[in-house]
């Protein structure tokens, strides 16, 4: 790895460390104590804020149990539905459409609701040339903001269910989602967008501008057309929001969504700040900033060191392509590595950095092709998503799944000395084990039998670029994505078929509410329960020891289930030569 | 069941309101500051030669004039078509990769007059992942920058004087990766011309 690569690593680890405490501090007080105690800001967002939930016909005051929770959820996520798909349906005949789009085939429709609405973002379309800027600011970029709040709404309300003792509600999910909006996201959004701005991200209303290329008489091409849109508003949210869909069809490999070092350095920090912040605030809402620094500990270690493989995999650059007479060396002239797929202003260590950022959350946005990559800078991101997305993973869901994991890990440690296990002096006990278990089932189910289901299909063998290893991978790599609520790709597969764009909808719901209504509903369990009060035999979790259990928890469990398939995928191909 | 009906008209509103608020007025004043602050990045930093925009400082254009710094090769389209961004997604392992890039070294040799054993910078014959990159790496254009001095009867030093000041480096010294502006550079060419 080029040190540059290494210091950029070690400079992203600073910058997070210096915003993220602050920032999960503010997100604490934001969801704390709430309509209750003043707050920063309340003076600008709390006459907004009571406007909406009179709108919206809710008590603020008036809080929910779990059931009740989701299913406001539930209400808001088929009514977000319905509305990208007819949106997307009707793009045709509405108005501020300038690059003149029509409709989206009813498949096609349903997978990009579905995407857009479970926080995935998939896209088996190409953006610049399937949807109108009307669906693209009144639809998608809707969904970025709402979809990314309700997440974290979740987190919020399970976090809730672990701090409350004898109660039964885990707040309001109205004021909830609305707060997340106004308070974090839409400040933090515009003031991302207009610092991407400043480094060449557009920012306008018109089509696309025709220009006349400098040697258009010698290439025969004539003229070519600009893009134009309203990019820079949409990067912003899907970098903070960990949605990942982009307004073009190379995401952030695009020079309009991601023109330089520095914005793809904004745009690294983005993906990972409230994820990270979300633990921090689940620190001082249980009141043991240790308990989260174990989590924040176990996270990083994930995401650093697959990061690392992409980095130094990818660095290293293609074997198949040494004995062809290319330089893939590093060297003060060129960055070097395996290119195919990569910008030169975002070589092997600066995407595989980003490679690891955006399969450690739900973001899914990539500033290279991941399909270009080395087998096993393929292989770390798609660990990453088979491990849960957990490290940190997406905002709300990511800390969501952590504490699932964290509470199999006392489960297990309890089994070991034979005590009852407790998480933060709450009992674990059938109930909450029974529904951690479909918790960890749902994932690897939708991945795996889709999956399975797809390679046993010659039109979908077909569409794969080998019918070797390689395509293994795809498959593999795509269901992940579509099951963990990803969105990125190993794209060379046309997924617009009808096949995908239906496995991958179900697969993007289940990744979503089968694990969100599961973890709901722990919380709900939980809250009801006293806090036992701790003793010498009580096993502690805010210890280094605890944390050594999770990542073994994570790793066991997910290599249990995955590995024969890896296998057979990405590390056939890494030995395939 | 009951409970969820209840709860679609709050969830309608809820999503009608957050429309207008982050669809509408969000992307709007966005828009409008990005417009008074960046006018030129928010525009798409647009080049103009006599008043006629030639193109985008940021999205790599086609050049195929020896007097020309030629970018990488491209997927978007049929090459550097802005409006269909796109790498090749070509696997680390398809022979249709190994052939396409051996074509590319054998090509970018005869252009270049390069003898065979001279080895070919690897961004000079791989596509990258927005098909429209518009850098190519300073020893890529090193290679190159000969070519184009005999083309227009100019010194390679002086070539390479214009190549240093089209380098976009790494901010801060460590962000992203660094590469000469290819489109930067061929203006340059012209005016020194």
């Amino acid at each position: 790895m080029s040190p540059s690569g290494f210091l950029q690593a070690v400079l992203l680890v600073v910058a997070l460390g210096v915003t993220v405490p602050s920032l999960g501090r503010y997100l604490a007080s934001v969801y704390g104590a709430g309509h209750t105690t003043s707050l920063r800001g309340d003076r600008v967002f709390l006459p907004v804020e009571r406007r909406l939930y009179r709108w919206f016909g809710v008590d603020p005051a008036r809080e929910q149990r779990w059931s009740g929770y989701a299913l406001s959820l539930l209400a808001f996520s088929t009514v977000c539905f319905l509305a990208v798909y007819v949106l997307q349906r009707m793009q045709g005949v509405l108005p501020f459409n300038p690059t003149d789009r029509g409709g989206v085939s009813p498949q096609g429709a349903f997978n990009t609701a579905v995407s857009f609405v479970t926080n995935t973002n998939w896209q088996w379309y190409s953006g610049e040339q399937t949807m109108s800027h009307l669906t693209q600011m009144v639809g998608l970029t809707v969904q970025n903001f709402v979809s990314a709040a309700a997440g974290m709404a979740v987190a919020i309300a399970v976090i809730r269910g672990i701090v409350r003792a004898g109660g039964s509600t885990l707040g309001n999910f109205w004021v909830d989602l609305t707060r997340t909006i106004t308070r974090v996201l839409l400040p933090l959004a515009a003031m991302l967008a207009l610092a991407l701005v400043s480094q060449g991200v557009i920012q306008n209303l018109d089509g696309s501008t025709a220009v006349r290329p400098l040697d258009g008489v010698a290439t025969g091409q004539a003229e070519q057309l600009i893009p134009g849109g309203p990019v820079a508003s949409q990067v912003a949210i899907k970098q903070l929001g960990s949605n990942g869909g982009g307004f073009f069809n190379a995401n952030s490999a695009h020079p309009f969504e991601n023109p330089t070092g520095l914005a793809n350095f904004l745009s690294l920090w983005a993906i990972l700040a409230l994820p990270l912040a979300l633990v921090v605030a689940y620190g001082v809402m249980v009141g043991s900033r240790r308990e989260a620094r174990v989590l924040l500990a176990v996270m990083a270690a994930i995401w650093l060191s697959l990061s690392a493989v992409t980095m130094l995999s990818e660095q290293h650059g293609n074997a198949a392509l040494a004995e062809l007479g290319v330089d893939q060396g590093m060297s003060a002239d060129q960055v070097g590595g395996n290119l195919e797929g990569k910008e030169v202003r975002a070589g092997p260590a600066t995407c595989g950095l980003w490679a690891g950022a955006t399969t450690g959350t739900s973001n899914g946005s990539v500033n290279c092709m991941h399909d270009s990559f080395t087998a096993l800078g393929g292989l770390a991101p798609m660990v990453h998503m088979m491990l849960g997305e957990v490290s940190p993973g997406g905002v709300g869901v990511g800390l969501m799944g952590m504490l699932v994991y964290a509470l199999l890990a006392v489960f297990i440690a309890g089994l070991m000395v034979g005590r009852t296990p407790e998480f933060l002096g709450k009992k674990v006990q059938a109930a909450e084990m029974k529904l951690i278990v479909l918790y960890i089932v749902a994932m690897p189910a939708a991945l795996l039998g889709f999956a399975a289901a797809a390679v046993l299909l010659p039109s979908v063998q077909a569409g794969l670029q080998t019918q070797d290893a390689h395509g293994l991978s795809e498959v593999l790599y795509n269901y992940a994505s579509a099951a963990n609520n990803n969105g990125s790709a190993f794209a060379y597969v046309n997924t617009g078929t009808d096949w995908y764009t239906t496995t991958q909808g179900i697969a993007m719901l289940v990744g979503r509410f089968f694990l969100i209504i599961p973890a709901l509903a722990i919380g709900g369990s939980l809250v009801r329960k006293q806090r036992t009060p701790v003793t010498a035999g009580t096993f502690p979790t805010d210890t280094p020891l605890f944390g050594g259990l999770i990542v073994g928890v994570v790793v066991i469990v997910a290599g249990l289930t995955f590995f024969p398939a890896l296998a057979l995928g990405p590390i056939v191909e890494h030995h395939a030569r | 069941m009951n409970g969820f009906v209840r709860q679609l008209r709050p969830a309608a509103v809820a999503l009608a309101a957050f429309t207008l608020v982050c669809g509408v007025a969000y992307p709007l004043a966005v828009t409008v500051l990005a417009q008074l602050v960046f006018a030129d990045e928010a525009n798409g930093s647009l080049r103009s030669v006599d008043g006629r925009p030639v193109g985008s400082e940021l999205i790599g254009q086609q050049f195929e004039s020896p007097r020309y710094f030629h970018p990488r090769p491209s997927s978007a389209g049929d090459g550097y078509d802005a409006g269909a961004s796109a790498g090749s997604n070509l696997g680390p392992n398809n022979p249709a990769l190994a052939q396409a890039v051996a074509e590319r070294v054998a090509s970018y040799r005869t252009i270049n007059g390069l003898s065979d054993d001279v080895p070919v910078p690897v961004d000079a014959v791989t596509s990258s992942g927005s098909g429209l990159d518009p850098h190519i790496s300073l020893a890529n254009a090193r290679l190159q920058a000969p070519r184009v001095a005999a083309a227009r009867g100019m010194e390679v030093d002086d070539v390479l004087v214009l190549v240093e000041q089209a380098v976009d480096g790494r901010h801060m010294f460590v962000l992203g990766d660094p590469g000469v502006n290819v489109l930067v550079l061929n203006l340059l060419l012209d005016e020194a011309d």
